[in-house]
């Protein structure tokens, strides 16, 4: 029933991508996404299409499972296109009512639509290639500088891993509450908002309940094994960065030196 | 009233990598009175089969059908369904939720429109049927209550339902002995004072054998053995293969078995132990006396 839902939709894999250091990736993401929105023209634009189906190829992730990223924007994404098609000023190529669709519009639109479609695509590829918990030691290592500044890197990653483990939990908790409220005959499928709504609480209740169970049982068991925070704590796995990973960065900052480059001078 | 399941397949995320097979053609029948026990390993797809009886899963294939309605059918009122066929979750007390006793239990039947008097009629004679005192507990919350009592107010939330067929999901899991007694003894009134279908999943091999007239054996999402009490447990090699064991009182008498030729195997309580060694001691002394 609510099985359809994925966060962390990690899919495990030996390709390149996959081996890559989360840090690299997470930072590699950062400066595409900052590229994505410098370029402005076709040769921009392509370059970031072939860079993104490369990564794509080269994850050998299934074409569906990238796709599957795509459904919940399809809205935003067609909203975004439309409202850039109409409402750009510019020379009017096609009217009807008091809709006017100008050749500006036409280009900003279906550029806009293709960013929007590459950002979403290859940052989804983040989360499927490296797993919840790699991705949180990345960001770890990452927020690491900022400590002095008081970023408690530690205890946020930390904190996104707990949320992270246990979201399939919840999930399956929910799944099972709502069954068993059904089997009462409870209904959460009709009736207006407000029946709705109050509907929901034979759920949230014994949700909140079992989650402040789940967290006093999980801040005990931590406790019983001594954790106390991020001070002086060693890991099992250590991340290293590979020679492959310095190629990906400086290929990153290339890639970011050529958008910048199309955007003043293409 | 009678629950009859044909060739049920169920396949959970089908078409992902997650796929798994959790019900492979299984066909059953439930008749009416009867007391079934389900038994299997975890994960052998007890759980998921007794959501069918209800409606909460939908098969992937095959027909489960209850009182002649068949589930898949548009016209079926599956609310109705739910009624007639009450399901008790394992932790049941984990659904608890609302600030009364009585409020909780209450909330299937207000589902069926039930109010006033006839629904704190409803909710007293539930209680009652679970061994709960209805004056003291109806006004305290659910959430003070101790582990036992909680489970029983949520039983009592399915039982409130008038359901002619129960059927609960590892009802003693997590409770202390006693508890685990006065839960098991309470069903086993359900059964026989109100003529309530009861199917008992367990994987305790002493309480089916205590309480079941048949048993139902799944391993690894098939329905691999049926029959009565006694005949599966007759079957304790079988058995052993399948990760499951025979109640301790049967292995007894199988052990002495080997030692006395003459003893009986075919005994699933305390009670019938204690008869059978008797009667075998009875017959030795008087063999020795001949």
């Amino acid at each position: 029933m609510l099985k359809d839902i994925t966060i962390g939709q990690y899919i495990p894999g030996d390709s390149i991508i996959h081996r890559l250091d989360p840090r690299t990736k997470i930072l590699a993401a950062i400066i595409f996404i900052l590229a994505l929105f410098i370029v402005t023209g076709l040769p921009g634009y392509t370059v970031m299409t072939v860079f993104s189906v490369i990564i794509i190829l080269l994850s050998r992730i299934p074409a569906r499972f990238v796709l599957r990223g795509l459904k919940p924007l399809y809205y935003i994404l067609a909203f975004t296109v439309v409202l850039n098609f109409f409402l750009t000023p510019g020379r009017v190529i096609w009217s009807w009512w008091f809709l006017r669709l100008t050749q500006e519009g036409l280009r900003q639109g279906l550029f806009m639509g293709w960013r929007l479609l590459l950002l979403v695509l290859t940052t989804s590829l983040l989360t499927l290639t490296s797993s919840p918990i790699a991705l949180t030691d990345g960001i770890e290592r990452l927020l690491n500088p900022f400590r002095r500044l008081g970023v408690p890197a530690h205890e946020l990653a930390m904190m996104m891993t707990i949320a992270l483990r246990f979201i399939p939990t919840l999930l399956e908790e929910t799944d099972k509450i709502m069954k068993a409220q059904m089997a009462r005959g409870a209904d959460f499928d009709t009736g207006n908002i407000i029946q709705r709504a109050r509907g929901m609480v034979p759920l949230l209740v014994p949700l909140f309940i079992s989650s402040f169970r789940r967290a006093d049982e999980l801040a005990m068991a931590m406790e019983a094994r001594c954790y106390r925070g991020g001070e002086g704590r060693t890991r099992l796995k250590q991340l290293k960065m590979a020679r492959r990973d310095y190629y990906t960065l400086v290929l990153m900052v290339a890639i970011l030196a050529f958008a910048v480059g199309e955007r003043l001078w293409l | 009233m009678s629950i009859r399941i044909e060739n049920l397949t169920h396949i959970y995320m089908p078409n992902t990598p997650m796929e798994s097979l959790a019900l492979d053609n299984v066909s059953l029948e439930i008749e009416d009175g009867e007391f079934v026990g389900l038994i299997g390993q975890t994960g052998s797809g007890k759980s998921t089969l007794i959501q069918h009886f209800n409606g909460l899963l939908k098969p992937t294939s095959g027909k489960v059908i209850v009182d002649g309605l068949d589930l898949a059918d548009r016209g079926t009122n599956l609310k109705e369904i739910r009624r007639r066929v009450g399901l008790v979750f394992q932790y049941p007390e984990h659904q608890l939720f609302e600030e009364t006793v009585f409020a909780d239990i209450a909330f299937g039947p207000r589902n069926m429109g039930l109010e006033g008097e006839a629904l704190e009629e409803r909710v007293r004679e539930a209680m009652e049927m679970v061994g709960l005192d209805y004056a003291t507990l109806k006004d305290r919350s659910p959430f003070d209550l101790s582990g036992g009592q909680m489970r029983r107010v949520a039983m009592a939330g399915v039982l409130a339902m008038k359901p002619k067929t129960l059927v609960l999901d590892e009802p003693t899991a997590g409770l202390d002995p006693r508890g685990r007694d006065e839960i098991l003894q309470q069903i086993k009134e359900l059964h026989q004072r109100f003529g309530m279908t009861v199917v008992l999943v367990s994987h305790s091999m002493e309480d089916v054998a205590r309480l079941v007239d048949r048993l139902l054996v799944m391993h690894r999402g098939k329905l691999v053995l049926t029959g009565t009490t006694r005949e599966v447990f007759a079957r304790a090699e079988y058995l052993r293969q399948l990760g499951l064991g025979i109640p301790q009182v049967t292995e007894l008498a199988r052990r002495l078995r080997e030692h006395c030729a003459d003893m009986r195997v075919d005994i699933l309580t305390v009670e019938e132990a204690h008869e059978a060694i008797r009667a075998f001691l009875r017959q030795k002394r008087g063999k020795v006396h001949a």
